[in-house]
C-alpha cells in the first residue's frame, strides 16, 4: 500500500522533443494511501501514458514518481510492486483459472500452502471458486477480466492496483455488476486503486477523487460533485454531464457580465478583465423557464424518458436546458433565467472564482 | 424457411469436377490400374491382384527407404522448428532491421529446388567446394560422395538452409500478433523470460507452429529434387528417400506394377499422417 506522489512529470515519445511533442506536461498529483482515484479524459489525452508511467512500463522524460515518499522513477514494475489490469483480459491460455491466479505468487517463490490459501481467498471474493479447475481460455470475457483482476489482488504486497479501461470488452449489463464488485473490493481490501477511463459514469461511480485530463494536462482534480457543480475549466464542463455545460461567449464591462443584451449574476468574483475571451458557463440542469430574463426561442425538445432536453436559441447562441419529464415546456418564444449559484465566468477557459 | 429445391445448381460444380478429374482422379486411377496388373508393354496387361502390394510391404528395400525417410523428416523437424522459433524470437520487432531480416529470410525460399541441390552439390564438393574444401583443410575427412554420414550431414544442412526460413516467417507472424499488454502483464506478474515464452509466446504461436510442422512434414516427406541433384540417393542407397527410390524403381528398372503399388502406399502414409495431425489440431481447437 502506498501514497503516490507525482512531481512535475512530463513525457514525450520522441527523443528530441519540442513542446508540441509532449503528451504529458507538468503533472503534479498527490494521492493518499488506500484511496480510489480515476483518471478521466477523452482518447489521446495521455491518461494511459500516465498510468503506464506510474506502473513503470514507461520511463518519464522528466519528473519523479514517489511511492510513500521513496523515489521509484528508475524502478521496473516488479520492483514497484504494482498490479495492472488492461483494457482487454490478459490471461494465460494454457493454464487453469487456479494456475492463472497462482502465477504471480509462484514467480515470487511463495510456499505452496501460502499460494493455495491466497488463491482460494481471492477466488471466493471474485466468485471464481466453481471454475477454479477449468481452463482459463474457456471463460467468458467478464470471467477472464475477473482473472486479470484476481492476479493483481492475490499479491498482498501490492502498492497500487491500476485499471486501464478494464470494462471496455464487457457486456453492458455485466459492466454494472463488475463495477460494483470493484467498488466493494476497494472497501474490503483498502488498497490504492487508480482507474483510467473515458467514460464519465465509470469514473464518477468508482472514484472518490477524479482527475480530469485534457491534451496532456490535468485540468481539474476533485470529487464527482465538485466536477459537476464547479468545473474549473470549460473542458470539464463540456466533458462531464450529459448534455455538457453550456459555454456561452459573454462580455465583461466594469465587473458586470453582459450576455445577450442582459446583465447576468454569477458566482464568479470578477476583479480583472485581461482575458482574450470570456465565457459564461451554466449547466443545463440549472436553467429555468421564467417570465422575464433572457428571451429565447424553443428549437427542439427531446424526451429521454426521465428528462427532457430542450434546445433553445437566443441572440447569444444555442442553450441547452434539462428539465424533468413532467415539466410543461412553453412553446415558441419564452424567457429563461440562470441559477446564480451555479453560473460561472471563464477567462481563457479557466474559471474565475 | 422453405428452401427451394433446385438441382440445376449441380451444373455449377461441373467445371471443378472436370478439372479435378483430369488433374488428379484420372492420373491417380492409372496408377491404381498399374498397381493391380502386370504389363509387358504394347498395352498388354495381366491381372495380379494384391501381389505388388504384398511384395512392396514385405520388401526390405521399401522398409529401408521408409526408415531413411522417417529419420530424415524427424531430424529436420527437430532442427528446423526450434531453430525457426529461436531466430524469430531474436528478430527485431520494428525499425529498419525488419525488412532486412524478412528479405534475408525469404531468399532461400525463392530459389528453385534443383538450383538449391546444384548449389549445395558444388558448395560441398571435397576438392573444389568451399564447404567441402574448408572441412578437409581443417582436418575433417569429409566427402559426401563417398561417405554416407557426410551425405546425410550435407542433405540435412541443405534442407535446414532451404526451409528453416519458412518456420521463421510463420513464427515471426505469430509473435507479432501478440498484443503488448500480454508482455506488460507478464512483466508485472514477475514472469521470467522463459515463463513468458512458455506461457504467452508459445501458446499464442500454437496455430502457426502446427501449420509449420504440417507443411514441413509434407514437404520433407515427399522431398525429391534437392537430394536427387545433391547425392542422387547415394552413396549406394544411403540417401535414397522414398521418392528417389520410387523413381528408381519406376523409371530405372521399369517395374511399373510394384512402383505403382509403392506410390499408393506412399500416398496413404502421407494422407494418414496429415489426417491424424489435422484431427488432433481440430480436437484441441474445439476444447478451447
Amino acid at each position: 500500500m502506498a501514497k503516490i506522489t507525482l512531481n512535475n512529470l512530463s513525457h514525450s515519445y520522441v527523443p528530441n522533443y519540442t513542446d508540441a511533442d509532449l503528451v504529458l506536461r507538468d503533472i503534479n498529483i498527490d494521492w493518499k494511501d488506500g484511496g480510489a482515484y480515476a483518471l478521466l479524459g477523452p482518447s489521446g489525452c495521455g491518461k494511459t501514458t500516465l498510468l503506464n508511467i506510474i506502473s513503470g512500463l514507461i520511463k518519464p522524460t522528466k519528473g519523479d514518481i514517489l511511492f510513500n515518499d521513496k523515489n521509484v522513477t528508475s524502478l521496473n514494475p516488479v520492483e514497484r510492486d504494482i498490479a495492472q489490469i488492461f483494457q482487454f483480459p490478459v490471461i494465460y491460455d494454457t493454464m487453469s483459472v487456479y494456475d492463472n491466479l497462482a502465477f504471480p505468487l509462484k514467480n515470487r517463490d511463495l510456499s505452496d500452502t501460502e499460494i493455495d490459501s491466497k488463491v482460494r481467498e481471492i477466488a471466493e471474493m471474485l466468485e471464481l471458486t466453481s471454475t477454479l479447475n477449468n481452463r482459463a481460455s474457456g471463460l467468458t470475457a467478464d470471467g477472464k477480466q475477473k482473472i486479470s483482476l484476481g492476479r493483481g489482488l492475490v499479491r498482498s504486497d501490492v502498492n497500487v492496483i491500476m485499471f486501464d479501461e478494464p470494462l471496455t470488452v464487457i457486456d453492458p449489463h455485466l459492466k454494472w455488476i463488475l463495477r460494483s464488485k470493484l467498488k466493494e473490493l476497494h472497501q474490503k481490501i483498502n488498497r490504492t486503486m487508480i482507474y483510467v477511463t473515458h467514460d464519465q459514469t465509470e469514473a464518477l461511480t468508482f472514484a472518490d477523487q477524479v482527475v480530469v485530463m485534457h491534451e496532456g494536462q490535468i485540468v481539474q482534480t476533485g470529487t464527482p460533485v465538485e466536477l459537476f457543480e464547479k468545473p474549473k475549466h470549460t473542458f470539464v464542463g463540456h466533458f462531464i454531464g450529459s448534455p455538457g455545460m453550456n459555454i456561452l461567449p459573454c462580455q465583461i464591462e466594469n465587473g458586470q457580465i453582459n450576455f445577450a443584451g442582459q446583465e447576468i449574476q454569477s458566482n464568479s468574483n470578477i476583479k480583472k478583465n485581461n482575458f482574450q475571451k470570456t465565457q459564461l458557463g451554466i449547466r443545463p440542469e440549472f436553467i429555468y423557464f421564467s417570465d422575464k430574463g433572457i428571451p429565447v426561442k424553443i428549437k427542439r425538445v427531446s424526451n429521454t424518458g426521465r428528462h427532457k432536453i430542450i434546445d433553445t436559441e437566443c441572440s447569444g447562441g444555442t442553450i441547452k436546458i434539462l428539465s424533468n419529464a413532467s415539466t410543461e415546456i412553453p412553446s415558441g418564444s419564452t424567457h429563461i433565467s440562470f441559477d446564480q449559484k451555479y453560473t460561472y465566468v471563464y477567462g481563457d477557459n479557466w474559471i474565475i472564482e | 424457411m422453405n428452401k427451394t429445391i433446385n438441382q440445376k445448381a449441380w451444373f455449377f460444380v461441373v467445371p471443378v469436377f472436370v478439372l479435378v478429374a483430369f488433374n488428379a482422379a484420372i492420373p491417380l486411377m492409372t496408377v491404381v490400374n498399374y498397381s493391380f496388373q502386370e504389363t509387358f508393354g504394347n498395352n498388354v496387361f495381366a491381372w495380379e491382384g494384391t501381389r505388388w502390394f504384398k511384395q512392396i510391404l514385405l520388401s526390405e528395400r521399401f522398409h529401408d527407404a521408409l526408415g531413411r525417410q522417417i529419420a530424415f523428416t524427424f531430424i529436420i523437424l527437430l532442427i528446423q522448428i526450434p531453430l525457426g522459433i529461436g531466430i524469430a524470437l531474436t528478430m527485431p520487432k520494428k525499425g529498419w532491421g525488419v525488412p532486412v531480416c524478412l528479405i534475408l529470410m525469404s531468399m532461400p525460399l525463392l530459389i528453385p529446388w534443383n538450383v538449391v541441390g546444384a548449389m549445395w552439390n558444388i558448395f560441398a564438393l571435397p576438392d573444389i567446394g568451399f564447404l567441402g574444401y574448408s572441412l578437409n583443410a581443417i582436418g575433417f575427412d569429409f566427402n559426401f560422395t563417398q561417405q554416407p554420414g557426410d551425405a546425410w550431414f550435407t542433405t540435412i544442412l541443405m534442407d535446414v538452409w532451404h526451409w528453416t526460413s519458412l518456420v521463421v516467417l510463420l513464427s515471426y507472424a505469430g509473435l507479432n500478433s501478440i498484443q503488448p499488454a500480454y508482455y506488460q502483464a507478464a512483466e508485472i506478474d514477475g514472469a521470467s523470460r522463459w515463463a513468458t515464452f512458455r506461457y504467452i509466446e508459445l501458446p499464442k504461436m500454437k496455430k502457426v507452429l502446427t501449420l509449420a510442422i504440417l507443411l514441413r512434414f509434407m514437404d520433407s516427406f515427399m522431398i525429391y529434387t534437392e537430394p536427387f541433384v545433391l547425392t542422387g540417393g547415394g552413396p549406394g542407397n544411403a540417401t535414397a528417400f522414398l521418392s528417389i527410390d520410387l523413381v528408381k524403381m519406376a523409371l530405372g528398372q521399369f517395374d511399373l506394377g510394384p512402383a505403382a503399388a509403392m506410390s499408393l502406399i506412399y500416398f496413404f502414409i502421407v494422407l494418414l499422417v496429415c489426417w491424424v495431425f489435422y484431427s488432433l489440431m481440430m480436437k484441441n481447437e474445439v476444447k478451447s
